[in-house]
């Protein structure tokens, strides 16, 4: 059902079949907490790279989780690593250390 | 004093001169290899120091007070103190005694360096050296000094408490025979000096043991194999020194003056760092310090098992410890030695390879420079103004999220008349130390160059901040000359002496926190405590000032969850909380926050106590 050929806007359906997700998988096994997120939005509240980038931890959890990685290095292209998003997290994950460890398994390279 | 035997030499030497030219080229190539592995500027540096008349005092100063006297063992706990100098300054004493009998008695000898060690086994006694019962005397002294140092360590070995330490370090292998061997020097000395005491003179030590000896031993070829076993024991500590926690002993001797020429820990493994970690002598004192021991098996993670993998290039656990720890530097505040540990923990940070890079090219700091040069000139005559003051207010990302710090210092500024200006009114850069702290250098220059734009082009005189995190970088990594750097504990402290402050003073009791950046990060300690002694009655900790006890919520760890960080804010609270304060006061918004969350009492922040209590 996608599209009749009258879009305004490129479909923003992403086909999760063809979504690689070996290092989402990777990178939930290294950090558990990666999946505990609530999306709550007190990240995202809090950044100040939000005002740059618009980074929010938890967009780049989600948009990792489909696929989307280069929208995710674009967000997190601004962080800080100031801590703040860490300190007001209802779940109490260590959001500082999953950014680096994304830094440290995800490449630019994986275009896909 | 007469010489025995014609060739000064017996075969029993050679361990111990082996063991000496070993461990002489071991540390003599060390040297000059953590020298080469400093960059030219540091080395220059290094070199230069020791021109430098006050540097070279306080080199001497330093090499007496900590490798000999142990000054600040003494301090910690007189019973640890004398235990190590016994054996530092003992052992010292009788090698620089030993070199003055030989020069004194038997000169042609000098060149020989096993005399001045063996010097009893090759002299007899004549008429001719009374004077020398001065120097029997002396010798036989200081190895009864040694000797009981050692009896104390070997009585530390079963009951650490006694010397003032909970917990004390698991020694490895190579530090047990280093141990036992350095054990058994001194005794066996005793029993060969007393062997020989009725042919080459002794003092009360080995007359005596002498005497005792000649009772049931009468046959002279019995001192033979007390001199070899001395000797073997001597080479056995001097083999393994390199691969013990003994190798402090020639590394200290380095690390005084290098730490005293000012030379900063560059990288992970390489020059200073090496050196730091050779230097530490496992003595355990960072155990007890470290906060994150209340949880027990962090214990495996002080400093002094990060040394002792790095010297073991244990990458896992390298990583492993160097991510846990909080960066509260108390482990370098009570560091006898010296060693670096928050420092050496980042080092090793910033080896950590990582695939993507923040970029900060798209943040433009311009638009930042247009809002914060119009300062804020309030219109309160009551106070008088200090002529040409700019103060451009950093609240930093952590008072964000404590906007009541914020709030009250704008509050406090305006009551003083201060002329201010705000950095971060809509959100800031970061200051860049939660990066450096990572170990990402690169990233935090970019970040401290923006801001160091925007502060220079604002045209403000002083530099006001809420943040000890953000003060420490600040002041460290920036390059702002001609602006001041202040605190705001600091700013209240100088506005209440000026007069421009009228607080008034309540029974209120405040425990003040000294937050770890703030105190053992800049040395702030005596600022925050007139300015709290200034508006009510100010209480201390258990622990306070230099060995305050982390909040547990600092960015320093990368690793630490927040539930493990629970218990460590409860420790440090009942630290707090022993006096029965109302209130506990601190000056930090992370510590705020942190504590905050478990307290059982208000917390507030230092600038808060101010504002409610001011008049004007």
């Amino acid at each position: 059902m996608s599209g009749f050929g009258f879009r305004l806007s490129p479909s923003s359906a992403i086909n999760m079949d063809k979504v690689d997700r070996s290092r989402f998988e990777e990178l939930c096994s290294i950090e558990p907490d990666a999946l505990r997120c609530m999306s709550c939005g007190s990240c995202s509240a809090t950044c100040p790279a939000a005002g740059f980038s618009g980074m929010s931890i938890r967009k780049v959890l989600l948009n990792l989780q489909r696929g989307k990685e280069e929208e995710a290095f674009r967000l997190m292209s601004n962080c800080m690593l100031c801590g703040k998003c860490t300190m007001v997290c209802p779940r109490g994950i260590n959001t500082r250390r999953i950014v680096l460890t994304i830094s440290r398994i995800y490449k630019k390279e994986d275009k896909r | 004093m007469r010489e025995i035997y014609l060739s000064g030499f017996n075969t029993f030497v050679l361990p111990f001169m082996f063991g000496m030219v070993f461990v002489l080229a071991w540390c003599l190539i060390g040297a000059v290899r953590i020298i080469f592995q400093l960059t030219p500027a540091d080395r220059k540096k290094f070199f230069m120091s020791f021109l430098n008349p006050k540097i070279m005092l306080k080199n001497i100063r330093d090499w007496f007070c900590d490798c000999l006297f142990h000054v600040k063992l003494w301090k910690r706990n007189k019973l640890l103190g004398y235990m190590h100098s016994s054996i530092a300054f003992g052992w010292f004493m009788l090698i620089v005694i030993g070199h003055i009998e030989v020069f004194l008695y038997t000169p042609q000898r000098v060149h020989h360096i096993w005399y001045p060690i063996f010097f009893r086994y090759f002299v007899a006694v004549t008429d001719s050296t009374m004077k020398g019962s001065f120097f029997f005397f002396m010798m036989d002294f200081f190895l009864l000094v040694v000797l009981s140092g050692i009896i104390l360590a070997i009585i530390k070995r079963a009951r650490s408490r006694i010397f003032g330490m909970r917990r004390t370090t698991r020694a490895s292998l190579t530090d047990l025979i280093g141990l036992y061997a350095l054990w058994s020097i001194f005794p066996l000395r005793l029993l060969a000096e007393g062997f020989t005491a009725d042919i080459s003179g002794g003092s009360f030590l080995t007359k005596s043991l002498n005497l005792v000896l000649h009772s049931f031993l009468s046959d002279q070829m019995n001192m033979l194999p007390t001199w070899w076993a001395y000797s073997i024991a001597l080479c056995i500590f001097m083999c393994i020194l390199p691969f013990s926690r003994y190798m402090h002993i020639p590394a200290e001797i380095l690390l005084i003056p290098m730490r005293n020429a000012g030379i900063p820990v560059r990288h992970a493994r390489k020059g200073i760092a090496r050196l730091q970690v050779y230097s530490c002598p496992s003595c355990g004192v960072c155990i007890d310090a470290c906060p994150m021991g209340v949880v027990k098996a962090n214990s495996k993670d002080a400093t002094v098992y990060l040394n002792r993998q790095i010297k073991r290039s244990n990458e896992r656990r390298i990583e492993e410890i160097s991510d846990k720890c909080l960066l509260c530097g108390k482990c370098t505040a009570v560091c006898p030695v010296g060693v670096e540990g928050d420092r050496i923990r980042i080092a090793q940070r910033s080896i950590r390879p990582y695939n993507l890079t923040p970029d900060y090219s798209n943040i433009d700091e311009n638009s930042a420079v247009l809002s914060v040069n119009n300062f804020v000139s309030t219109e309160n005559n009551d106070v008088s103004h200090t002529d040409n003051e700019r103060v451009l207010y950093f609240a930093g990302c952590m008072t964000a999220l404590t906007p009541r710090i914020r709030k009250s210092m704008e509050s406090v500024l305006k009551k003083a008349g201060v002329n201010y200006e705000m950095m971060d009114k809509d959100g800031g850069i970061c200051c860049g130390r939660p990066m450096l702290m990572a170990g990402r250098k690169d990233p935090a220059k970019e970040m401290i160059r923006k801001n160091t734009n925007i502060i220079k082009s604002s045209g403000a005189t002083t530099l006001l901040l809420s943040c000890p995190i953000c003060l420490k970088v600040f002041k460290e990594e920036y390059e702002l000359e001609g602006i001041e750097v202040i605190h705001h504990t600091e700013y209240m402290d100088r506005l209440m002496s000026q007069g421009r402050l009228h607080v008034e003073r309540s029974d209120v009791r405040y425990a003040y926190h000294d937050p770890c950046e703030l105190g053992r990060g800049c040395g702030i300690y005596e600022q925050p405590r007139r300015v709290i002694a200034a508006a009510g009655q100010l209480a201390e900790g258990v622990k306070s000032g230099k060995e305050s006890i982390c909040c547990g919520g600092s960015l320093g760890s990368l690793s630490l969850r927040f539930e493990q960080r629970k218990l460590m804010t409860e420790n440090a609270l009942n630290n707090l909380t022993a006096d029965n304060p109302d209130a506990i006061v601190t000056a930090c918004p992370l510590c705020k926050t942190t504590f905050g969350r478990y307290a059982d009492r208000p917390v507030i922040d230092i600038v808060e106590v101010i504002d409610s209590q001011t008049s004007n």
